[in-house]
């Protein structure tokens, strides 16, 4: 059985009446002005895992041991009272990611402005002392520039979050995910308000297409232009799809969005729905976002309780009935055909198209499908207007853009910079440079970065300077794609990054068409050949027409991009590639079958260190003899390498 | 005046016509694309990208999923589509078991073909196949998985056309294989046997299960006096094999050929047929005269049977008590011939030629096995079995002089022969029926309005003032829309004949392997024509079937009809109905699934 929607909290959606939203607004800002303090704990999954519950219980009861009285929810319908008693009273709240989950548990305080890092629940007696009570900072938690070693107070001085331009993310990591009022007090659902009552389907659609923006899920196809074919279809029913089935490795924009921010979503949709003319919509979540799908199902329910979902929204006559829907657990169930398949309790297979979700979509009935990035970003075009999306960017890629930063870089987590923001911004500025595998800055130690995670490419030093927009990538062989960004420095084989993508599309094709299903495979197969030294000048022409043939003939999406990291890494790294097959060595040093262990006799003093760790005895010599290996017995291990203080040993 | 649409396929401007996909009107302008999973009475499924072409401004599409549009450039075979399509084949062979000499579709397997007609000369790349175990439970087919491309014909067969489910994927990505439900065997889910898998598979994957070892052994084995019974449709088939056009009839050759092969008598099913006619017809105006459990179902196709039993258990008393043809045959034998030959009964083997897979269940049926063990039918071997004895025995049947069958078996009507396609049976019982209700000869045996291709056909005609209101379905999808209008009470049918395979037993999965409808069509005219040829058309006028029933039977539907002629329905419902197994709902109504005579006999329901 599949895991069916849940129905939501009908009775009660129709029996609240329309909503006043300057009311709800008035009535937050009322409440929350009783508040001289926020402390916000970062309460996305990577904080979580770190201990930020931990850290949120400690604060509670280390400020109620100091006579702090700690507020937890401001409620407007029941707002707390500052009585006389009270010295202080604080708002103690979680939010969603903050994006630099690197340095986790975080902990903000407003409106002082300063950012905690690496917090542990033995901290915040400190916290409370010194900064809460005395309005002192604690050095020890502040964030230390690594270039720099500045100490930074908050946000405003991280570089991190400086040269990045929040807009998705803005409400995300700073307001409560649970508390719909606040959404509501920063503008929350005047958009979609204007959308019911002030706009007509067509000038929702004309908005959105003059806006320029285009989907964020990969494809980067004008989403107004979707729509608009999605409105002129006959036919009273129609649905809204939000894709949040995140799969690529290491990508956690929209995860980050629907635990931060999941309001926005769901009033991206209403618009949607209000643009293309449907009553219906579904939220399709990976299940394994547990907390995603927490926030985003009580989201929806508190707003069927306030009266914004459901029957006759904002009082216009239309309805809108939510649905949110656990994934399957399968990457290509991204796929919207798939997905279509998976919410109709079908095998998440992708279909071929034509017909498009937009003419015969979800049970046969046109369908809009957006990204959960398009739809948090629709409320922002229709609160600040088309112009004010294009004011950011390029002329083609409108707007910002969030990435998952992570790899060889010194600040990895979510980011947000405006399209056509340069790579080496990225990398330098907002990542802060470099790593070397010991974790140390290297500034020449940029190798590449794969863009777009496993359907996208590599990108090199060359390509430092180039814009990062849709059509500058498709250029030169990536993609944005979901915003997935991995650095990687000069010690990396980009053999082996390009098998790891394979290997994952390869585990996740659904196996119905035959170019990816057995492409894929035989894709892995030459390049595990390349990296054992068994490969030929062939098998690179093999592996290269396979690739193009999987590329241009799969059925979906997925197959047609998992050959893009081994072309791209074909493409700029054909050296590396060719080093593997003639000269059997890898220039990285990582592949253990190529490896040439070698012995420098001028640097070993004979200690018989390694002779004695070597597991198959393949180390002869004296001591205080220069030792040797014996190739043939040698299983490349590298337990030698690392046993020796003298750096006596090579090739391995 | 507008202009007709067209676009240019390889060079060759060709006109737009309503084709529902490219693939169809480049197929049209005669050039053959290659394709697995494509079938035009299926859904496009687009997974074996062999349909691959090159349209101008858009690149490679698959042409199963485009849509035809004037102006367009569509290039069907550049280097670089080629070198796509040898591809896509040589990662099929790779992962394949590659035992094509000993596979039953050698000679007939799409990847066969196309391996050869594309030029695959080696495989590039590693060998990644591991063997399956090969599932043998069920008595109509055998499922290989080491021969499958997963191209999903067989299950769209399944569920498109025969509305089942009985097989589906399984496993993601290179762990994709096609089996019944938590990997179990065919016998033990809901599978009808009917075996339009196996018709539509390309490949060995699924097959018709051989039964000729068997029938050689008996052939071989002096003691034994071994006949045979043909199927209609089998004469309307096997030609195919031997290079005749599809519809070419070669009833003589087959009597010859079997002949040949040694089968001591050789007889017609349609003699049974005949029987069948008027035994049901019997039925049918008995329960219309009563207004009793109507629409009566017809009962001679045994996937269906087993599929009401299956899935509508509560509507399995509307089914005719009629035995198939097969089996009143098989009855028929073991009463009249062991005197007739001369032989002991356990030394009479009873074979059949079937278009059919499913008649191998019914024949091993228990209720067809007497308390020795003795089968009413001992072997039932498809159209393609036959062909493959023949071909084994060096016959060579194009030059065969054609022989007759023997008596009084193998004298039949041309009703009888209509049993083979879609709407054959009603003709038939109408051609007794009728004459019987209006006491008057009829003036034509024809009966138009039953033939055709539609899934669903209704038949109205007026007879002595009574309405006979008849449904003709074929494809179990079908059957199943109008099981759950009877099941609602919301058809006023008096008879449904229904058969499982699309157009009828000359379209069953023993065929020679083509769900073309041409192919199908051409089947089916060639019973009819064949019905033309003979003296006889009305089964009340087959003299040996009269003379059966004054020398052996006694009455139309007597007792002694009814031992040997009629038979009993169980439930076989897998999943218990949650309707019924809930607390306080009523529990399903016990069913009458006997005829009138069972009463007398008590026999268990």
């Amino acid at each position: 059985m599949c895991n069916c929607a849940t129905p939501g909290n009908r009775s009660n959606a129709t029996a609240v009446q329309t909503v006043d939203l300057n009311q709800v607004k008035d009535a937050y800002t009322q409440a929350a002005s009783v508040c001289s303090r926020r402390i916000v704990i970062c309460a996305g999954t990577g904080c979580m895992a770190n201990g930020a519950m931990k850290v949120f219980d400690a604060f509670h009861i280390a400020l109620q041991e100091q006579g702090v009285r700690v507020l937890t929810a401001i409620d407007p319908d029941e707002p707390a009272q500052a009585s006389e008693a009270d010295e202080m009273v604080l708002h103690l709240s979680k939010s969603g990611c903050q994006g630099f989950c690197q340095m986790g548990p975080l902990v903000s305080i407003e409106p002082d402005g300063i950012l905690y890092t690496l917090v542990r629940a033995d901290d915040v007696a400190d916290i409370v002392g010194e900064t809460i009570l005395k309005g002192a900072l604690v050095d020890r938690l502040l964030y230390r520039d690594p270039q720099t070693r500045q100490v930074c107070r908050g946000p405003e001085e991280i570089a991190f979050y400086k040269r990045q331009t929040r807009q998705v993310l803005k409400m995300c990591g700073a307001i409560d995910p649970e508390n719909i009022a606040e959404y509501i007090s920063l503008g929350g659902y005047s958009a979609a308000r204007r959308a019911y009552l002030m706009m007509s389907p067509e000038t929702v659609c004309e908005e959105i297409t003059e806006s320029g923006l285009r989907g964020r899920g990969g494809g980067g196809f004008p989403t107004g232009h979707k729509w608009e074919l999605t409105r002129v279809q006959p036919g009273p029913k129609k649905y809204v799809i939000c894709n949040g089935d995140e799969g690529d490795p290491g990508a956690f924009m929209d995860r980050s969005v629907m635990e931060g921010a999941p309001h926005s979503v769901i009033e991206g949709m209403m618009i949607a729905a209000r643009g293309i003319g449907a009553d219906e919509g579904y939220i399709y979540v990976r299940m394994e976002y547990p907390l995603a799908v927490a926030r985003v199902r009580r989201a929806v329910t508190d707003a069927e309780a306030a009266g914004i979902l459901g029957d006759d929204l904002f009082g216009s006559g239309l309805n809108f009935r939510l649905h949110v829907m656990e994934g399957a657990g399968a990457f290509v169930c991204g796929e919207e055909t798939a997905l279509i398949a998976s919410i109709e309790g079908k095998r998440g297979m992708p279909k071929p198209k034509p017909p498009f979700p937009a003419e015969r979509g979800l049970w046969d009935k046109p369908t809009v499908i957006n990204n959960v990035e398009t739809l948090a970003t629709v409320p922002i075009i229709l609160r600040e207007g088309a112009k004010a999306l294009r004011g950011i960017g390029m002329p083609n890629s409108p707007g910002t853009k969030t990435f998952a930063l992570t790899g060889h870089v010194a600040n990895t987590g979510l980011i947000e910079t405006p399209f056509g923001a340069t790579l080496r911004q990225i990398v330098y500025e907002i990542g802060g440079g470099v790593l070397n595998d010991a974790g140390a800055p290297d500034p020449r130690g940029f190798k590449a970065v794969q863009i777009g995670g496993p359907s996208g490419g590599c990108l090199t030093p060359d390509h430092l300077d180039l814009t990062l927009d849709y059509d500058a990538l498709r250029d030169v062989g990536a993609m944005v794609g979901s915003g997935g960004l991995v650095v990687m420095n000069q010690d990396t084989c980009m053999v082996s990054v390009a098998r790891f993508f394979m290997q994952f599309t390869q585990n996740e094709s659904c196996g119905k068409c035959v170019l990816c299903r057995e492409g894929t495979r035989q894709m892995l197969a030459l390049l595990d050949d390349i990296m054992e030294g068994t490969a030929t000048e062939e098998t690179l022409d093999l592996l290269k027409k396979l690739a193009i043939a999987v590329q241009k003939g799969s059925l979906c999406g997925l197959g047609k991009t998992a050959p893009s990291p081994v072309l791209s890494t074909l493409h700029y790294f054909r050296d590396e590639y060719e080093a593997h097959v003639r000269d059997k060595k890898c220039p990285a040093g990582q592949c253990k079958a190529l490896a040439d262990p070698e012995i420098l006799a001028d640097r070993c003093v004979g200690c018989t260190a390694c002779a004695r760790k070597c597991p198959v005895g393949a180390i002869q010599g004296y001591r205080k003899e220069a030792h040797v290996i014996d190739v043939a017995k040698c299983v490349k291990c590298g337990v030698c390498a690392e046993t020796c203080k003298f750096d006596a040993i090579i090739g391995v | 005046m507008k202009t007709q649409d067209t676009l240019i396929v390889d060079g060759r401007e060709v006109a737009i016509e309503g084709e529902p996909n490219l693939l169809e009107l480049i197929r049209k302008a005669g050039i053959e694309i290659p394709t697995f999973c494509y079938h035009s009475e299926l859904s496009v499924y687009g997974a074996c990208r062999l349909c691959l072409v090159d349209i101008e401004g858009r690149g490679i599409q698959a042409s199963c999923s485009a849509r035809p549009e004037s102006g367009m450039v569509v290039r069907t075979r550049t280097q670089e589509i080629r070198e796509m399509r040898k591809i896509s084949v040589e990662l099929l062979l790779a992962n394949h078991d590659m035992d094509c000499p000993t596979c039953p579709k050698s000679r007939s397997c799409k990847l066969q073909d196309l391996a050869h007609k594309l030029g695959v000369d080696k495989v590039r790349f590693k060998r990644t196949h591991k063997p399956k175990p090969v599932d043998h439970s069920s008595p109509c087919l055998t499922r290989d998985p080491n021969k499958c491309v997963l191209c999903g014909d067989c299950v769209r067969a399944c569920y498109e056309i025969q509305g089942i489910g009985a097989i589906d994927f399984v496993g993601r990505g290179t762990s994709n294989q096609v089996m019944p439900a938590f990997g179990k065997d065919l016998n033990q889910v809901e599978c009808v046997g009917c075996g339009q898998c196996a018709a539509v598979c390309p490949t060995g994957a699924l097959s018709p299960k051989r039964e000729v070892n068997q029938v050689w052994r008996d052939l071989e084995n002096p003691a034994k006096t071994v006949v045979v019974q043909i199927a209609p449709a089998v004469r309307a088939g096997l030609g195919e094999f031997f290079g005749s056009e599809a519809g070419a009839t070669c009833t003589g050759k087959t009597v010859a050929a079997l002949k040949a092969l040694g089968f001591d008598q050789v007889y017609d099913t349609c003699f049974a047929a005949d029987l069948t006619v008027i035994e049901e017809a019997n039925e049918f105006i008995q329960r219309k005269t009563a207004g009793e459990r109507l629409p009566q179902f017809t009962s001679c196709c045994p996937a269906w049977v087993k599929f009401t039993e299956q899935f509508y258990p509560e509507l399995r008393h509307h089914l005719s008590t009629c035995r198939s043809p097969q089996q009143m045959f098989g009855s028929m034998a073991r009463e009249l011939l062991p005197n007739m030959l001369g032989v002991k009964n356990e030394d009479l083997v009873v074979v059949s030629i079937m278009p059919c897979t499913a008649k191998k269940f019914e024949a091993k049926l228990d209720k067809f096995i007497d308390a020795d063990g003795v089968a009413d039918v001992d072997h039932v071997v498809t159209t393609q079995g036959l062909a493959r004895m023949i071909e084994e025995a060096g016959i060579d049947f194009a030059n065969l002089p054609p022989e007759s069958f023997d008596m009084p078996m193998g004298f039949r009507t041309g009703a009888g022969i209509l049993f083979g396609a879609s709407g054959g049976v009603s003709e038939a019982v109408l051609r007794y029926a009728v004459e019987k209700i209006s006491d008057m000869p009829l003036p034509s045996v024809d009966f138009h309005q039953t033939r055709g291709e539609e899934g669903i056909r209704e038949v109205n005609l007026e007879v002595n003032g009574m309405m006979l209101k008849l449904c003709i379905v074929h494809g179990l999808a079908n059957a199943r829309t109008i099981a759950e209008q009877v099941k609602a009470g919301q058809c006023d049918y008096d008879l449904i004949e229904v058969m499982t395979c699309p157009g009828g037993c000359v379209a069953g999965a023993g065929q020679p392997v083509s769900i073309g409808r041409q192919t199908i069509r051409q089947r089916a005219q060639a019973l009819y024509n064949n019905d033309k040829t003979v003296q006889i058309h009305k089964s009340q006028d087959n003299f040996e079937v009269a003379r059966c029933y004054s020398d052996c039977l006694g009455d139309v539907g007597g007792d002694k009809a009814h031992k040997l002629l009629h038979t009993h329905y169980q439930n076989r419902r897998a999943v218990i109905n949650q309707a019924n197994s809930c607390k306080g709902a009523p529990a399903l109504a016990p069913t009458q699934a006997t005829c009138a005579a069972c009463e007398k006999c008590g026999a268990a329901v």
